[in-house]
């Protein structure tokens, strides 16, 4: 399967990125725009799904200081 | 001292420890520690810090054998990058995060001693009571997080040992914190660079301190041992 993991600073954690594009926003005229969040994403095909949250917890993440989400991405193969 | 692709401060930590001893440099993907009485995990990068600072150089070889020694009570000093690749791999708490406000510094700062009862500060134990240091800092990702039970259990058995000075917190560590040891007390990490702080030629030698720390307490243990 094709999935995707969905890489975000835990809530509560000082986000410097977030605020940053959240600052930026409003210059060029986007404004009402709150609580940004950046983090990043990984793809990847894999075998054995049921491996993955183990694998985020392990490798792709650092649980003190992230969360991550798991979505099963429709797309089947590799781009 | 430990090399990893991407390594540039270990010629600079061997070089301070000569002052205090005899230093080798380790390769990242050789396991043989050499019989050494300490190891210096150094700065720079490592791997490329793919994904996070030192969360890709923790699977090193060479990383296996510093855990065994760590474990075994080995001496194991992180410095920045070092600093991160030893929380990365646990053997250390907490974590290390960009910078509050996203930039790289570089830059002298002034730390508080908050303990001195360690191998890695005993030296810093003399007149006047509470030494402060200048030692520079260089990073992108030194802003060290733990969460709040954790700081409150840190400080509750005296392993934060090194703080930023009041005014000097440079990247927006939690409770100024500069530097942190296990609870075991043998493993240690710091965000700066005590082994640029070693020659009159660069300001300041308050670095010594820490290497001097760290000779005194392998004399300490030899002696202890024969």
């Amino acid at each position: 399967m094709r999935a995707r993991v969905l890489v975000k600073p835990k809530a509560g954690i000082l986000d410097p990125q977030g605020q940053a594009v959240e600052r930026a926003l409003p210059a060029l005229g986007f404004h009402g725009v709150r609580n940004v969040a950046v983090g990043r994403m990984i793809e990847l095909d894999l075998d054995d799904a049921e491996q993955l949250p183990e694998m985020c917890r392990r490798l792709l993440t650092n649980p003190l200081i992230e969360d991550f989400e798991i979505v099963e991405a429709d797309d089947g193969a590799a781009p | 001292m430990i090399r990893f692709p991407g390594s540039c401060d270990e010629v600079d930590a061997q070089l301070a420890c000569q002052r205090v001893g005899e230093a080798v440099i380790l390769w990242h993907g050789d396991r043989d520690l050499q019989g050494v009485d300490a190891v210096v995990v150094p700065g720079g990068f490592s791997y490329g810090d793919y994904l996070r600072a030192g969360a890709i150089a923790r699977f090193a070889p060479v990383m296996e054998s510093v855990a065994e020694f760590a474990n075994d009570g080995g001496i194991v000093l992180g410095i920045c990058n070092g600093f991160q690749v030893l929380c990365e791999a646990g053997l250390l708490p907490g974590a290390l995060l960009p910078n509050d406000h996203l930039r790289f510094i570089f830059r002298q700062v002034a730390l508080d001693v908050v303990r001195t009862d360690s191998p890695f500060t005993r030296a810093c134990a003399t007149e006047p009571p509470t030494r402060q240091l200048s030692i520079p800092v260089k990073h992108m990702s030194g802003r060290y997080y733990a969460p709040d039970d954790e700081l409150r259990r840190l400080e509750r058995s005296g392993q934060v040992l090194l703080r930023y000075a009041p005014g000097h917190n440079p990247n927006g560590s939690l409770r100024d914190i500069a530097g942190v040891c296990n609870e075991q007390r043998n493993v240690f990490g710091l965000m700066p660079h005590p082994e640029h702080a070693v020659d009159p030629l660069t300001g300041s030698v308050d670095g010594l301190y820490l290497f001097e720390s760290i000779r005194t307490e392998i004399d300490d243990r030899a002696r202890l041992a024969a």
